[in-house]
């Protein structure tokens, strides 16, 4: 099965540029010597779409290609990597022998290529683009703005986003193996503002995964992402002023995991630890949350936006629990930080595209289910707050402060859910906060495939999920004292 | 510079050729914008190199109209077959889109002609070893600056330049070299109540003009030191003192505010106010497109419209949006050249400095860092995460982290006390710290 993805790859890569596994060979060979404790040649060729509506018509369409290679000589802990939009022999050798200069020392090596061991499919090489006529992609859009103005009278301006991309990838180590993956993506969005006295608010719904456009199809998706942006707006058009101070927290399920992406995912990334510069450094083994939680990251869930066969080093990708019943127990790894450190890599090691050097980064990453109902965690409240939407969030991995920006909240009275607040910023100490989690739901969710991560200007899909949780006491930035 | 000139020839000739194609392929107007860029990035950390990276890339994008339809794509390969194929896409996608009556190229009148010479290119004959010496230099001073100092992020340095085309089927046709260096270093320091980090960067088209390592890197020090040991704080209402480092976020949002694109589409909390009065009698705010070596200048914008000196905010009253052709032609106006965004937008400073505005603020909070993106720019709603310092009677009293602080932007753009002589010049937005007369702080 590797194989057949292995030559889609090829097919997709080396065939249009005219470069033979030959080639390859000697631009391992250019990278490798005896300082060099690791070294890979990335090939990346990938084409992308977005049709997008506003006044419901489709106004803006666009398509592009992207393709290139990023080589990268590792010594030690110093690493050098070059890059080329050209896929061309000469200027290949060129960045292979900028990259190779981290080190000195002028030897040669031998390298001959093979292919790398058999991974999973978790998603099938299909190219979403052809999934859809244009025209139907059209009529899609022309759909959901008529849904979203069919809801409710008060809905003045309907956006709809629809994107797909192709991406295949050929990866090949200093050991000679040869790893390849092709990776669909596509995503839809439908935001709205909605108006009424003279007061304007927006909603927003998406989702997407690594499959074609047929996924929106399915199970009225793409009709539901429409319904669901204009009732947020509509909740929000009612809601009053947000509190401000440290209150009884009980987040929603699914998107509002971006809690742990924030709060504990980044702290957790190998390089952070490997260097000391996180507020969980050195601590695995030790109690960071409460025994209610137990916290994955994930790579393997089939058609999930932040799910990969082979991270962008050839690992094959995991299950890697981060805590287990509050203990922490481990980091998420790429190749050269799991070296650094003496463990195996997690299949964490990401990049943005070939002109960007690999990381450890998060998959999928959520929290496993509880025992209790969600009413029962809500009913539970006599008085804090019920945050159900999630804009952005960030994190200070030093200090340990996290952020994650509410869109969508109550406040909880005497157990009951009463009225809605405007969107306010939470904050608090990643290696407590999870402490304080006193009831975790059984009503486990991940998100509906919305995810991207922003770490050192590189950008890549991820996961979150989480079943509904109750924090006892985290600060909301609202403005009512 | 020959080389340069080399490499401006060969992007205006793939961009001459690809308007030929989109001509052949039957598009009544099109337009062409690619670059070729490289540089090199390097960082050290603890006393040794980490990463030494060498970027080349090279991108272009075309779009075209069909009459009132468009289409765009882009594409990294130079390749003549691929330069076809995606005007080629271009022009398919233009088939399917709809008849829009504001799209296409700008009025011809208000394309540049004189192409203002800017000064934005110092190409740094810098090889890696002089490179590490630099970041070393400022690692160094960094970490020698206090004991408190135990661990580091490391110094980078990044030296760029590229070349950039923009052609139409008006017969516009332009293009120029620019650069830009900078040079980074991030510091953490620890103590009982845990770890800091803070960072301080330099940047400027002129390497010369780079602020001296060591002087990076002791302020990097100095800035994470003093957040050693920060507390708390509780829930209040009080004065707060954005510094001017993060003072400019707020004109960012003001930027995003009047931005056409969010005006005709009504997601906005500046809708209609134009001529009205959003800031304080004293607020003026001017774009500045043609400094000599302006990090934000441009002689002309992404659409080869002519750039000018213009007022945004005059005594307080807003005076102009921030448009495009699209957005301008959407809301019945004329473009402000300011398709991909401004160019050095100017707030003009008070008399006092910094610690003046501390000690008129007496008791409060200053604002040293912002976290999360809890800006909401249809409702103005303002919510962030923060951290910085408390003040009381004019001094300041101990760093504060783990706060947010909540208010409404038309509120806070009202109430702004003062403005700081204390300009941040490392930006598009060129502003000194700003002083709000009340927002909300919530905390423990």
């Amino acid at each position: 099965m590797a194989s057949e993805i292995i030559a889609i790859a090829k097919r997709a890569i080396l065939e249009p540029c005219g470069l033979i596994p030959q080639d390859i060979e000697k631009l391992v060979a250019q990278l490798a010597g005896d300082a060099i404790d690791d070294a890979d040649v990335y090939l990346q060729s990938s084409h992308y779409e977005s049709w997008s509506l506003e006044d419901g018509i489709v106004k803006e369409g666009s398509y592009g290609i992207e393709q290139g290679a990023g080589l990268r000589a590792v010594s030690g802990e110093k690493t050098g990597f070059a890059y080329s939009d050209e896929l061309v022999l000469p200027v290949l050798l060129e960045a292979a022998r900028n990259a190779r200069s981290i080190a000195r020392g002028g030897d040669t090596a031998r390298i001959a290529v093979r292919g790398g061991h058999a991974v999973p499919r978790l998603y099938e090489p299909v190219d979403p683009l052809g999934s859809l006529s244009a025209e139907a992609k059209i009529d899609l859009l022309r759909s959901l703005d008529a849904e979203a103005r069919r809801a409710d009278p008060r809905v003045e301006q309907v956006f709809v986003s629809l994107s797909g991309g192709y991406s295949s990838v050929l990866i090949f180590g200093l050991d000679g193996a040869m790893h390849g993956d092709v990776r669909p993506m596509v995503r839809l969005n439908v935001s709205v503002i909605v108006e009424s006295g003279g007061r304007r608010e927006q909603g927003s719904a998406g989702g997407g995964g690594r499959t074609d456009y047929g996924f929106f199809f399915e199970q009225d998706r793409a009709s539901g992402y429409a319904r669901e942006a204009v009732r947020q707006a509509l909740v929000n058009l009612e809601a009053g002023d947000a509190p401000a101070g440290s209150m009884t927290v009980v987040l929603g399920s699914g998107w509002p995991g971006i809690l742990l992406h924030e709060a504990i995912g980044h702290g957790l990334e190998g390089d952070f630890n490997r260097k000391g510069t996180s507020a969980f450094s050195g601590r695995v083994g030790e109690r960071v949350a409460s025994p209610l939680c137990t916290v994955v990251d994930d790579g393997t869930l089939p058609e999930r936006r932040g799910s990969l066969s082979i991270d962008d080093e050839g690992t094959p990708t995991r299950q890697t629990v981060l805590i287990e019943n509050g203990i922490l127990k481990g980091y998420m790894q790429d190749k050269l930080n799991a070296r650094l450190m003496g463990v195996a890599p997690t299949g964490n090691g990401r990049r943005e595209s070939y002109q960007c050097l690999p990381m450890p980064r998060m998959t999928n990453t959520y929290m496993l289910p509880g025992e209790h109902a969600p009413e029962e965690i809500i009913a539970s409240v006599s008085k804090g707050l019920y945050a159900r939407n999630f804009g952005g969030g960030q994190v200070d991995i030093t200090s340990g402060k996290f952020v994650f920006s509410a869109s969508e909240a109550y406040l909880i009275e005497d157990g009951r859910i009463t009225r809605p607040v405007r969107g306010a910023t939470l904050i608090g100490n990643g290696p407590d906060v999870l402490t304080r989690v006193s009831m975790v739901g059984n009503d486990l969710e991940l998100d509906p495939g919305v995810g991207t991560c922003g770490k050192d200007g590189q950008s890549v899909p991820v996961g979150v999920g989480q079943p509904t949780l109750k924090i006892d006491g985290l600060t909301v930035g609202g403005t009512r004292v | 510079m020959s080389d340069n000139r080399t490499k401006l020839e060969t992007l205006e000739s793939l961009t001459r050729f690809c308007l030929d194609e989109a001509a052949k392929q039957g598009a009544s107007a099109a337009e062409v914008g690619c670059s070729a860029d490289q540089g090199l990035s390097l960082t050290v950390r603890l006393g040794e190199v980490e990463t030494i990276e060498h970027h080349r890339s090279q991108g272009l994008g075309i779009t075209v109209y069909y009459g009132q339809r468009k289409g765009s794509a882009s594409t990294t390969d130079f390749s003549e077959r691929a330069l076809a194929d995606a005007v080629g896409a271009a022009c398919r996608i233009a088939s399917y889109g709809a008849e829009d009556p504001c799209a296409g190229l700008p009025e011809a009148e208000l394309l540049a002609k004189d192409i203002p010479e800017l000064d934005l290119y110092y190409p740094w004959a810098l090889d890696a070893e002089a490179g590490i010496e630099l970041a070393l230099a400022c690692e160094n001073a960094a970490r020698g600056y206090s004991d408190a100092i135990t661990n580091s992020e490391g110094a980078s340095l990044n030296a760029f330049e590229g070349v950039r085309v923009l052609g139409n089927s008006l017969g516009f046709l332009h293009g120029y070299a620019s650069s830009r260096h900078s040079l980074s270093c991030s510091v953490i320091g620890e103590s009982e109540g845990g770890m800091q980090r803070d960072d301080w960067w330099t940047v400027a088209r002129n390497p010369a003009e780079l602020e001296a390592a060591e002087a990076v890197g002791r302020k990097a020090a100095e800035r994470t030191v003093r957040r050693l040991g920060a507390q708390g704080l509780s829930t209040r209402q009080c004065p707060v003192l954005f510094a001017a480092d993060v003072a400019s976020s707020l004109i960012g949002h003001l930027i995003a505010a009047i931005r056409g694109g969010n005006l005709y589409r009504k997601s906005s909390f500046l809708l209609d106010a134009l001529g009205q009065r959003i800031f304080p009698e004293f607020v003026h705010i001017h774009e500045l497109p043609h400094l000599p070596r302006g990090l934000g200048s441009a002689p002309y914008d992404a659409e080869g419209v002519a750039t000018r000196a213009r007022d945004l905010v005059r005594g307080g009253v807003l005076e102009s949006y921030v448009l495009s052709t699209y957005s301008a032609r959407k809301l019945g106006m004329q473009t402000t050249g300011n398709a991909g965004g401004v160019h050095n937008l100017i707030v003009d400073t008070g008399t006092e400095g910094f610690d003046a505005l501390v000690r008129r603020m007496g008791t409060g909070l200053i604002v040293t860092e912002l976290l999360g993106q809890g800006v909401n720019i249809v409702t103005g709603d303002y919510s962030r995460g923060a951290a910085g310092y408390w003040v009381e009677n004019g001094e300041i009293r101990f760093p504060v982290e783990e706060i947010t602080i909540a208010g409404n932007l038309r509120d806070m753009f009202g109430h702004i006390a003062a403005i700081g002589n204390d300009v941040d010049l490392r930006g598009n937005v060129r502003t000194g710290s700003i002083l709000i007369e009340s927002m909300t702080v919530a905390g423990n």
